[in-house]
């Protein structure tokens, strides 16, 4: 009895024990089956769960941005929300605000009149300038809380922010009386932030009269107001041509030591004669001498020894033919040194006149990469955006854009420049408490009646060492560069330095 | 005055979707029926909620009778669709037919805001769908023979897809759409259904060998391939990873994964360097602003969109979702984001997911295999979709142009995805009734 209790007994443990080893085997077939499904479900919650991620990341980092972009026209819709907010220079000066009467209407002022006018933009018949560029951050508020929302509830409407420019409505009055009558484009920069100080285009217009006279303006032709000359303009670079062909030079033989030139008053090449300002001679140059009194002869030599591809390519490193970092409109330099044209081609195109156009803000700019050791800063004109009170909303932080040249070949532009001041075309400007360093330019062109006349050219800045202002200063058809580009850029700089 | 409402209503709506959002996760913390039921009769009420809050809104600011007749039309619909799936279906999943109300109700109150007339229309086409759908379940019930039409879909499929590559219409320079009449009818939606029932056929078979599956490739990979030709790039990485999917979930083999996804991506670098329409979309993604007067123009004006929205949304009617080109058909989610906020559209996200989950859940659970992969296909299908058109619009990944699967315009998107919705419901009862069989036997024994 008791043996067959035993046997019952480990006949049951071993059905047990069984039934567990199959419940093992059906939990771990239920485990594989599982796995495929976990894999998929994991891999589709993973998917959804960085489109959430991505989400709150747009909303928190990059929404102010994206709503700030000049190309958002959204903000326009808040126009029964926002009073716009106003246009103010870097020391306080307002250069643009929104007037509301007693019945709720609005009119937009510009205390300066013409002297902003292509710069800070109006805003009649579309918008130009900062107008256009600020547009949505003057068209958003970040007026006190509280108070929008009971704005809001009541429909009132909340003041919109501020736009604080970069502009230092001194240097811009000074660049702009210094111009007087002359067409042509002042742009003044600070080569180690970036920031564009002064921006002025003639002929100009009213931009608290833009509305009356769209006709008048829109229909002119000849003058085209209301191009931004400065930004916008397409100029023949003339003798200022020669810093991107020294840096050319530079490059191809890594010093400019071993250069000499005799200058008989003109070079004929190919049956083409370039003869130097004025029918000047000067001799025997070194390269210094050669680009201080700007001799067209040594530099045509020098075009047709560095061919049209290398002088091409130090132009293109220096942004031409390419899209610039320039946030208001603008007009891309272009060169195009193509090697069919021929010889008299590349000699035109040794001195900057031939088919190579730039814009002054451009010139400006590869000033402020040569003032700032090689290194171009991005430019900007808006400093910073406050609410009504002042509270800043966002600003901006001088970046790095690019290093254009080396430093040690930055130097050696410098030098070149400081000689132009010392001792060349540009001696007006020695003998001041600060120094300066720049070069002239005299570009000929055909105007409407068939004469031959020049522009005047001046790129250069002040405090050499440490650069403070990069001016680049263009006067059509005024005459050569040193009798009048450099009287403007020296009265720019006297301003800054004496007041 | 009218101000105040508005502002007062974006918050309550807001509030809405997050009891609803929650609920549909919380809903599973109960073992319960009756707790169960008792949340998803509260979803129902809260969706009702929400169309009366927002078509409220929508009609004071509009004045538009046209407004009062979809929200009338809505809620008629919505009460009638879950009393006969109440009735007739009682083991229906009632989680998935809420979501499904819930995701048409956004789709209709944004629509009846941006344009009456084509939310009468898609009202039209919704009820008409809605009809026909109701008798899939017990379609899927008796036809045991649908396992056996592998080659009839094959053909089917191709063919309309092939037919639109031919005689197709041109919109924004893909081939999407065929003329019928008056109609216009977009295949590939329905395609979507054809591919996955020709799949599930040809994969359901334990003994499938591996010359089978070269060749079931071969067919998905055709499909894809007219997909591409006729530019209906979203649609071709929907079937692609749907296939996928289905292959590795079937013969459970990891490598058919990794080789799938890994020879994808060799396809799409070719697509990239080979199509100049695939390279136009992925410039368009990279730097919209380089390219803001033609395919950039959408992509920027659908983030102006979501950035004005910002968490909370400027409210209904308050936006210009308008000014985005195609809004009702490819840019719904960024007039959501815009009018209704990032925080709406965020639970909107994880509707959709919890709707995914649902369905994969009901795959797991269903032991015959050919219904168990359809039901995985056709979770993936609207997985992926709501990946690409939500992705492609925030420019999280490049935009392929698809619709958001019931929220967006579209009468043969809205069809497809309510006979999808309505083939998962009866794959879902079938699993039911299994359940119930197999207590019964178990009783027995």
């Amino acid at each position: 009895m008791r043996n067959l209790n035993g046997k019952k007994r480990k006949y049951e443990k071993q059905l047990r024990r069984e039934e567990e080893l199959l419940k093992k085997k059906r939990k771990k077939a239920k485990k594989r089956k599982n796995r495929e499904y976990s894999i998929v479900s994991c891999f589709f919650v993973l998917i959804f769960v960085s489109l959430i991620g991505y989400l709150v990341y747009f909303n928190v980092w990059e929404r102010e941005d994206i709503i700030s972009s000049p190309y958002n026209s959204r903000q326009d819709q808040a126009e029964d929300r926002i009073v716009r907010g106003s246009i103010i220079a870097s020391g306080g000066e307002v250069l643009a605000y929104t007037q509301v009467d007693d019945q709720g209407n609005e009119t937009r002022v510009y205390p300066y009149g013409n002297m902003f006018a292509h710069v800070v933009g109006y805003e009649a018949n579309g918008k130009s300038g900062l107008e256009a560029l600020a547009n949505s951050s003057l068209m958003s508020t970040h007026h006190e809380y509280i108070d929008r929302f009971k704005n809001d509830l009541l429909d009132l409407k909340n003041p919109g922010d501020s736009v604080v420019t970069t502009l230092n409505a001194t240097l811009q009055e000074a660049a702009y009386n210094a111009l007087g009558g002359y067409n042509g484009a002042v742009v003044v920069m600070d080569p180690q932030t970036g920031a564009v100080l002064a921006s002025v285009s003639k002929p100009d217009f009213d931009p608290n009269t833009v509305e009356e006279n769209w006709d008048t303006l829109v229909n002119d032709t000849t003058s085209s107001i209301l191009l931004n000359r400065a930004s916008q303009g397409a100029y023949p670079p003339g003798s200022i041509f020669k810093v991107i062909m020294s840096l050319a030079y530079l490059r191809e033989h890594g010093t400019l030591d071993d250069f000499s030139y005799n200058c008989t008053g003109s070079i004929t090449e190919d049956g083409h004669t370039i003869p130097c300002f004025d029918g000047e001679v000067h001799g025997e140059v070194d390269f210094t001498t050669a680009f201080a009194e700007s001799c067209n002869t040594s530099f045509v030599q020098m075009g047709l020894d560095l061919g049209a591809s290398s002088i091409q390519k130090t132009a293109e490193d220096l942004l031409f033919n390419t899209d610039l970092p320039i946030s208001l409109d603008y007009r891309k330099s272009t060169i195009d040194l193509k090697k069919s044209e021929g010889i008299p081609f590349l000699m035109q195109s040794s001195i900057g006149q031939g088919t190579t156009l730039v814009s002054p803000m451009h010139m400006a700019m590869i000033t402020s990469a040569i003032a700032n050791g090689g290194e171009l800063m991005e430019p900007y004109y808006i400093d910073r955006v406050e609410n009504d009170t002042g509270d800043e909303v966002k600003s901006t932080t001088p970046s790095v854009y690019k290093r254009l040249m080396s430093e040690s070949e930055a130097e050696t532009l410098k030098n070149l420049m400081t000689e132009v001041v010392n001792s060349g075309t540009g001696t007006e400007l020695s003998g001041e408490s600060y120094s300066a360093a720049g070069k002239t330019g005299s570009a000929e062109y055909e105007a409407g009646d068939g004469s031959i006349m020049t522009h005047s050219w001046f790129i250069g800045f002040s405090n050499v060492e440490d650069p403070d202002l990069v001016v680049a200063v263009i006067a059509e058809g005024a005459g050569t560069g040193s009798s009048v580009a450099v009287p403007i850029a020296h009265a720019i700089f006297n301003t800054y330095y004496y007041g | 005055m009218l101000n105040i409402i508005v502002e007062i209503s974006k918050y309550l709506i807001l509030l809405i979707m997050i009891l609803y959002t929650l609920e549909s996760f919380w809903v599973f913390r109960y073992e319960e029926n009756y707790d169960q039921r008792y949340v998803l009769r509260n979803q129902l009420l809260l969706i009702i909620f929400l169309n009366f809050t927002a078509f409220l809104i929508i009609f004071l600011q509009t004045e538009e009778l046209k407004v009062l007749y979809i929200f009338a039309a809505l809620i008629l619909y919505l009460i009638i669709v879950q009393a006969l799936y109440r009735v007739f279906y009682k083991t229906s999943s009632l989680l998935l037919l809420n979501h499904m109300c819930m995701l048409l109700s956004i789709g209709f109150i944004m629509l009846a805001r941006l344009d009456a007339d084509s939310g009468l229309r898609q009202m039209a086409i919704a009820v008409a769908a809605t009809t026909l759908a109701m008798v899939i379940p017990v379609m899927i019930r008796k036809m045991y023979f649908l396992k056996k039409l592998t080659w009839l879909y094959a053909g089917v499929g191709i063919l309309l897809l092939l037919l639109v590559l031919v005689a197709g219409s041109n919109v924004n320079g893909a081939k999407i759409n065929i003329n019928l009449g008056g109609f216009v009818f977009q295949p590939s939606e329905f395609v979507k259904i054809i591919f996955v029932f020709f799949v599930a056929s040809r994969l359901y078979k334990k003994s499938a060998t591996f010359m089978d599956h070269v060749i079931t490739t071969a067919v998905a990979a055709a499909y894809v391939l007219i997909l591409v030709l006729s530019r209906d790039l979203g649609s071709a990485v929907v079937f692609f990873i749907t296939y996928v999917v289905m292959l590795y979930v079937a013969t459970k083999k990891p490598i058919y994964l990794l080789a799938g996804l890994g020879s994808g991506c060799i396809a799409a670098v070719i697509a990239y360097f080979l199509f100049a329409h695939v390279r136009q979309r992925v410039v368009a993604w990279q730097d919209p602003f380089s390219v803001w007067e033609t395919s950039g123009y959408q992509i920027l004006q659908g983030l102006f969109a979501i950035g004005a929205g910002g968490w909370l949304g400027v409210g209904l009617g308050n936006g210009s979702p308008e000014l985005i080109p195609f809004v009702q058909q490819d840019y719904m989610f960024a007039a959501i984001c815009e009018e209704l906020g990032g925080l709406f559209a965020i639970c909107m996200i994880l509707v959709c997911m919890s709707m995914f989950l649902l369905v994969v859940n009901i795959s797991y659970r269903i032991k015959k295999r050919f219904y168990k992969l359809i039901a995985l296909g056709l979770g993936t299908e609207y997985a992926f979709q709501v990946f690409l058109t939500i992705g492609g619009v925030s420019k999280f990944i490049p935009m392929t142009g698809i619709t958001l699967p019931l929220v967006s315009y579209g009468g043969s998107s809205v069809l497809a995805t309510i006979i999808m919705l309505a083939i998962i419901q009866g794959l879902y009862i079938l699993r039911e009734d299994e359940d119930e069989e197999f207590e019964r036997q178990k009783e027995k024994i």
